[in-house]
């Protein structure tokens, strides 16, 4: 019986058709795309054969605009036009950027997410982070000679909701299918778990540009499991080049840098920073632009003195996702080291300290995010894999809502395995009352006011009762990629209401829509083709997806009846797949996936059941 | 073939037999094996219906294993099978010794946060963690040998206090480590 041909249910039998997928490392400082090809995965490099593109995103006047190394060699020429390390700014307001503010933009305090004024118009982080993908995607496609199926995006871990909605808003800007956001600490121990097939549990602390995480997992038996996360999304190489800054400004007794002289000085401290990686001394030379000349030295203790608070800052959220986990350093089995920060020796030997180990750094800790990413992209999209290994991921940040008082009553808390859902009722405090408001937050703190506020949306027309008599059950469901949907119920009457949570500053699908077809700013293609090509693989990828079923499983688990109803539903989308009317396309692809729903409910209680017989059905099969 | 009951206890669905006693080595792999199965990554490239299905009962799967991981939560869960409420938030008759004892122990966490004092944190974390293996102990005892569902439920409302300490000592290493 063909149902027995298959160990894994959920994957697909078509291991002849590959699909092209890529894991993307959307860093702060630098960029990757990385693929799995001939079972191997690879970082592709530009045609000048680098890996690294730098996340710098230049605007001009004629509305081009450059990406990379070319709008890297621009930044102290043309400052304000020229934004590095967008990623900070990601789903944050102006009031979070706060502590960067001399940077050389002009920020333009928009409701929510902070948006920067350029020659060529304002921009959002979402929209300049799309740049970068862009260019990543189309150098995949050139490099794999096709349309790619999907990308598995890499977030920080400690990402909260809104910086995670930006970053997968800013993938769809680009045109690529978010097949998942995965947090880059996972992305790295997947990359060094398949490698070196270890057990046990693992600790990664990866120290960005911009941002820090740590992560506590357990491998076991092809099995990775996040036990807890910690971090700082606004922590990274770039505070120890503004630390370099400050001193320079001190010891060359600077003040009111122009923006031109400021970028300046930032890149000198960067290349200062790198350069006690191997020497004790640097000597920092610029002439400022009044002529004025800036010559100083600095040595490789002042350097760790001046950071000494800074690498604190990443071993307390260290010791914390430890106590978390439950865990002492001693039954740590290894320290795995990502992010091109983690190069200086200072924090190598903090690391080695705390955990009384050598870390692990035999994986290049600028690419191994971007390999690990791409290996998840590959199982994602399809194709079938060698290693038959599992994820399981956490959520960083206690997920919450508002109560009486300003208080936040955790509903998920912090670590909870996603996806993960949690229903609590809460009631009404007056008299006759018929509308809640509810206000969704994220964060360990026990004052709304201290924490994020995601969303706040109202459930109407509640049937007017005594105060405390309503039942209101919110139920909160995080999905895989760490992302939130909030439903509001009021039990009695069945009244109800659901938000996608969608930040206030979070792009509405209408104004991804707008920009996606706003080709105007430079070009792109064209979009509307685009979006019909998108829709087609869509539909052919669907189709394939339901004739792999139905030959594996339609018999077992239909009758004819409703087998004969999918087939006729799969012949309504291929009598439209190669039209041109997207609404048509969408209307069939719409109907199939509502025929096979109680098919699709019959394979995973199948999935279910085979789990508990402890066997795989291939093993039957012998 | 017969549709699995998605509402089905959590004990059913581990097939693990409902009792406080549990192998937690097998609770552990049938949550693995579950997990290959159902979880989202398995779904991804498939229809929007198996998409949604695998993310109903991986969240479904995974709150199981968190009930029946936890010692409190699983005593809680036997005696909510059984129709016995534990009236956690609204019980607050305690036996006074055990009173005392948690008054002593709050005034002692509040001293150790005070004179930022971690040897007194590790004293005191230790001795809540003795205490609640010894009421984790009396807990089984209640359930799978005596049946004294009332007593169990006095056991899981002590059980809940200690827990909210742990928190409690938990977020104060988090706050001397500052």
């Amino acid at each position: 019986m063909a149902l027995l041909q298959i160990s894994e249910p959920g994957l697909s039998a078509a291991p002849h058709q590959h699909r092209l997928a890529v894991g993307i490392d959307l860093g702060t400082t630098n960029s990757l795309v990385a693929t799995v090809r001939n079972g191997i995965s690879v970082v592709l490099n530009d045609e000048q054969g680098s890996a690294l593109l730098p996340s710098v995103v230049r605007y001009s006047e004629d509305g081009s605009v450059q990406v990379g190394i070319t709008a890297q060699a621009q930044q102290s020429v043309d400052p304000q036009n020229t934004i590095v390390s967008v990623k900070r700014f990601m789903g944050r307001g102006l009031k979070d950027v706060g502590e960067v503010i001399d940077l050389p933009y002009r920020f333009v305090d928009s409701p929510g997410m902070v948006q920067l004024r350029t020659v060529a118009g304002v921009k959002s982080p979402v929209e300049i982070s799309a740049e970068i993908l862009s260019v990543l995607r189309n150098r995949a496609e050139r490099s794999l000679g096709g349309e790619l199926v999907g990308a598995v995006i890499t977030v920080p871990a400690y990402f909260d909701d809104a910086q995670r909605q930006a970053t997968k808003d800013a993938a769809k800007l680009a045109g690529l299918n978010v097949l998942r956001l995965l947090n880059e600490p996972t992305a790295a121990a997947i990359a060094y778990g398949l490698d070196n097939a270890s057990e046990g549990v693992y600790a990664v602390y990866d120290l960005g540009g911009g941002t820090f995480d740590v992560s506590i997992l357990r491998l076991s038996k092809g099995v990775f499991e996040v036990l807890a996360t910690n971090g700082d999304s606004a922590l990274g190489g770039d505070d120890f080049d503004q630390r370099i800054y400050c001193w320079i400004l001190e010891k060359a007794g600077l003040s009111q840098l122009d923006a031109k002289d400021t970028r300046l000085l930032l890149t000198h401290s960067r290349a200062a920073k790198e350069q006690l990686t191997d020497h004790v001394q640097t000597q920092i030379t610029a002439v400022l632009s009044d002529g004025a000349l800036v010559d100083v030295s600095l040595t490789r203790d002042d350097f760790y003195a001046m950071t000494q608070n800074l690498l604190s800052r990443t071993l307390q959220p260290t010791r914390k996702a430890l106590r978390d986990a439950k865990l002492s350093v001693d039954e740590v089995k290894g320290v795995v080291m990502v992010g091109g920060s983690t190069r200086m020796p200072q924090v190598q030997r903090a690391v080695a300290e705390l955990f009384k180990q050598t870390p692990l750094t035999n994986l290049d800790p600028d690419k191994v995010v971007a390999l690990g990413a791409a290996i998840q992209a590959n199982v994602l999209a399809g194709n079938r894999s060698a290693d038959d290994w599992l994820l399981l991921d956490v959520i960083p940040l206690s997920l919450g809502i508002e109560t009486m008082g300003g208080l936040s009553e955790k509903v998920i808390p912090r670590n909870s395995t996603i996806p993960s859902a949690r229903a609590q009722e809460f009631t009404t405090f007056k008299d006759g009352q018929t509308a809640m408001s509810i206000h969704v937050v994220q964060g360990e703190r026990e004052l709304v006011s201290d924490c994020r506020s995601l969303a706040k949306f109202e459930l109407r027309g509640i049937p007017a009762m005594v105060a405390g008599s309503a039942r209101i059950r919110v139920t909160f469901q995080v999905d895989a990629d760490g992302l939130l949907s909030v439903t509001a119920r009021e039990m009695n009457s069945g009244v109800e209401s659901s938000v996608t949570v969608k930040p206030s500053y979070g792009l509405s699908e209408g104004e991804i829509t707008r920009m996606l077809q706003d080709g105007n700013q430079h070009a792109r293609d064209d979009m509307q083709a685009r979006a019909l090509r998108e829709l087609q693989t869509e539909a052919a990828q669907l189709l394939e997806a339901v004739e792999n079923a139905l030959q594996l499983d339609g018999e077992a688990l239909l009758d004819a009846e409703s087998q004969l109803r999918i087939r006729n539903s799969m012949e309504a989308v291929r009598g439209v797949v190669s039209g041109s009317d997207n609404s048509a396309i969408k209307r069939a692809v719409e109907s199939l996936n509502q025929a096979t729903v109680i098919f699709a409910q019959a394979r995973m209680d199948r999935s279910v059941s085979t789990a508990l017989k402890g066997h795989n059905l291939s093993e039957l099969e012998g | 073939m017969k549709s699995l009951d998605f509402q089905q206890d959590f004990f059913r669905l581990f097939e693990i037999s409902p009792r406080f006693a549990i192998d937690s080595a097998a609770l552990d792999q049938r949550y693995r094996d579950l997990q290959s199965q159902v979880h989202p990554d398995k779904f991804s490239h498939l229809s929007e219906s198996e998409q949604r299905l695998s993310m109903q009962w991986s969240t479904r799967i995974n709150e199981g294993y968190q009930t029946l991981r936890s010692p409190l939560a699983r005593g809680r869960y036997l005696l909510s099978l059984q129709g016995v409420d534990t009236q956690e938030e609204t019980n607050t008759a305690m036996p006074l010794d055990f009173l005392m004892q948690q008054m002593e122990w709050r005034e002692a966490l509040q001293d150790a946060i005070a004179a930022k004092d971690m040897d007194a944190l590790d004293v005191l974390s230790d001795n809540n963690r003795k205490e609640t293996a010894m009421l984790q102990q009396q807990l089984g005892a209640q359930l799978d040998e005596s049946h004294d569902h009332l007593a169990a439920a006095g056991s899981v409302r002590k059980l809940r206090f200690l827990e909210k300490l742990a928190e409690e000592i938990s977020s104060a290493y988090d706050e001397l480590d500052s």
